[in-house]
């Protein structure tokens, strides 16, 4: 410590302080540009969100002065009178929706909990990619290879034995002579929402840390009793808000559905009689549509899966939030 | 537990009730085994169905030839809409994981994050609807209106794949560019930017895949074409492959079904290939990040 501070060499003055000043407040200036550039991009999402909100209430105005809030549950649709309601597509929609995920999620959490606990590290390399492959094939394919492939053999196969099975439940009546039925688009639907469930139950399997399930395992539990006690209890509000999602996936489905669920006009009890959803007949009638009313009218079912749609996502992000929070709190 | 004197010869065979536990475990082992198997079964039989039957429709002719023939102009549509959809979103999709991982904090970045979340989980359907009421609505259908709709959705395809890459730039990077007294702007720009672009690309592939796909909007919005020529004014209607393959399917003529087939393996092909494509450069680009 005794020596002598050395005087700190002067900065070397750069270009000249002018240099400097320019450099600085060209600085300043890109710093706000880039933030006001990055902000405005920010701000253009919120707004598209809302800008298609508005347009397809504003889209449905004419049928919500003309039907009111009575368009939601009324059941009649008949485009030659000017009459319509959303009731029979909405019942569609929440049958065929329902009863996808009845089916898929549990595959779809099974399937999480193979490639997260149970697969092999080779296998799980190879068998993720598939799965979310499975998601990546457009609706359009999916749907066509549903009405050529699927529904005959759903016809022929599954509905008979269904029937006969359980042919006492009202859901499980007469097959029709064509496949294309409400049963035939929840099989479709399962097939669209198990990779989503699947890759996010998967992922929040991972999450869940490795000491606590050693620790089961330590006290004698098998491993379904791990995945049971630990596992599952711990990742319920996750699994959940997956599942949401998945669900919000299988309502707005529009082409797939379309194509195989065979435009019916009632409501039946009977999984294997011809449906409708609210996104599939927009699909199939809008560019039909001539009337302004007929237009509304599909701006209306628009604007009731919307809202729906808003909601199961809404709640799914909350529920997810809260597990968030919950882990948080664990560590 | 106490069953008489310790025994140390006791068989170490599981008694009635652990053998009970240990077969409800197994069954449900195979069970999450089957569901796995039954996932790719589905997915095997789809693809393997799409390829036999699809293969048989695909010559030269098929592929550049206009209807009745083949689906020339639909391909250079979908490219088309699809490409400047991808210039719409992409810039956009940028910006707004740049605003998420440098700039914004807090509540409003949180607002935003749940706002691209909510348009990721838009019915597409929505989107047409939307789209029509704006652009269509009139005037007439167009391949501009088609190209938003699809912007709209890839952008948070794009901004949230973007933000993840953005978020695995090394901190040390952001710091160490601070210590040399370079501006926010210049590091974003010329750091982190640049070390996150084969994330970026990632991103923006697996949008174009996923929109490439996409037939419900374009169904409202891009859909009274002949297809006979190609058409590449993006003011007027230009034919595409979704709508054709939607079209195709409600005709019931076996000619109809072939040629379904056929688009639809080009469609797959595209889509699978682009997928796999984009994962490669992911892991490739994770690893380069990494080390």
């Amino acid at each position: 410590m005794s020596t002598v501070a050395r005087p700190i060499p002067q900065a070397r003055p750069g270009r000249g302080s002018r240099g400097g000043d320019r450099r600085r407040s060209l600085d300043r200036f890109g710093d706000a540009a880039l933030r006001a550039v990055c902000g405005g991009a920010a701000a253009l999402a919120v707004l598209v969100l809302v800008v298609i909100g508005f347009q397809v209430v504003k889209g449905a105005g004419p049928a919500i002065s003309q039907f009111g809030l009575g368009f939601v549950t009324d059941a009649e649709w008949q485009p030659n009178f000017e009459v319509f309601g959303a009731g029979t597509v909405l019942y569609g929609t929440l049958i065929s929706s329902f009863f996808a995920l009845l089916i898929g999620g549990p595959i779809a959490i099974a399937i999480g909990l193979y490639l997260s606990l149970l697969a092999p590290k080779g296998v799980r390399g190879v068998i993720s990619p598939l799965v979310e492959m499975l998601a990546a094939i457009p609706s359009v394919i999916l749907g066509f290879w549903g009405l050529v492939v699927l529904a005959p053999y759903a016809q022929k196969h599954f509905e008979p034995w269904l029937h006969d099975t359980l042919g006492f439940v009202p859901l499980f009546g007469e097959p029709q002579t064509t496949g294309s039925s409400v049963f035939t688009a929840s099989l479709i639907l399962t097939i669209m929402i198990v990779p989503i469930i699947a890759s996010i139950s998967r992922d929040l399997f991972l999450a869940v840390p490795r000491d606590v399930q050693d620790g089961a395992s330590a006290l004698g539990a098998t491993r379904w009793e791990v995945i049971r006690g630990v596992v599952l209890p711990s990742t319920t509000s996750g699994v959940i808000a997956a599942s949401l999602l998945g669900l919000g996936r299988a309502l707005g489905e529009a082409i797939a559905v379309a194509q195989v669920i065979g435009a019916g006009s009632q409501i039946s009890a009977n999984l294997f009689k011809t449906g409708d959803t609210l996104a599939a007949r927009i699909a199939n009638q809008f560019p039909g549509a001539i009337t302004e009313m007929h237009k509304a009218s599909l701006f209306y079912l628009g604007a009731i899966l919307l809202a729906i749609g808003l909601v199961s996502n809404l709640t799914a992000q909350w529920i997810g939030k809260r597990f968030d929070y919950r882990r948080a709190i664990a560590r | 537990m106490s069953e008489g004197p310790f025994d140390p010869a006791a068989p170490l065979r599981p008694t009635g009730n652990l053998r009970r536990r240990r077969v409800v475990s197994q069954v449900a082992e195979y069970g999450a085994t089957a569901a796995a198997v039954l996932a790719v079964g589905v997915l095997a039989i789809v693809i393997y169905t799409v390829l036999a039957r699809g293969a048989g429709a695909i010559s030269f002719d098929f592929l550049v030839k206009g209807e009745p023939d083949g689906i020339g102009p639909m391909l250079v549509g979908t490219a088309e809409i699809v490409a400047i959809g991808t210039l719409i979103a992409a810039p956009i999709g940028v910006l707004i994981a740049i605003y998420l991982t440098e700039f914004g904090g807090g509540r409003l970045s949180g607002f935003v994050r749940l706002t691209l979340d909510l348009i990721n989980g838009l019915p597409s359907i929505i989107i047409g609807l939307f789209v029509f009421g704006l652009l269509v609505n009139h005037h007439k259908q167009s391949a501009v209106a088609a190209a938003v709709a699809l912007a709209i959705i890839m952008l948070p395809i794009v901004a949230r794949g973007t933000q993840e890459v953005l978020a695995l730039v090394p901190e040390s990077m952001r710091e160490a560019s601070d210590a040399l007294g370079v501006s926010r702007w210049r590091s974003v720009l010329t750091v982190i930017l640049p070390s996150a672009t084969g994330g970026i690309l990632t991103a923006t592939i697996l949008a174009v895949a996923r929109a490439a796909g996409e037939t419900a909007p374009l169904i409202l919005v891009d859909s009274v074409f002949d297809g006979k020529e190609v058409s590449l004014n993006p003011f007027e209607v230009v034919p595409n492959i979704p709508v054709k393959i939607f079209r195709l399917s409600e005709e019931a003529n076996p000619e109809a079904i072939t040629q379904a087939w056929g688009a639809g393996l080009v469609l797959l092909s595209f889509i699978m290939i682009a997928g796999l494509g984009a994962r490669a450069l992911l892991a490739r680009s994770k690893a380069r990040m990494a080390g």
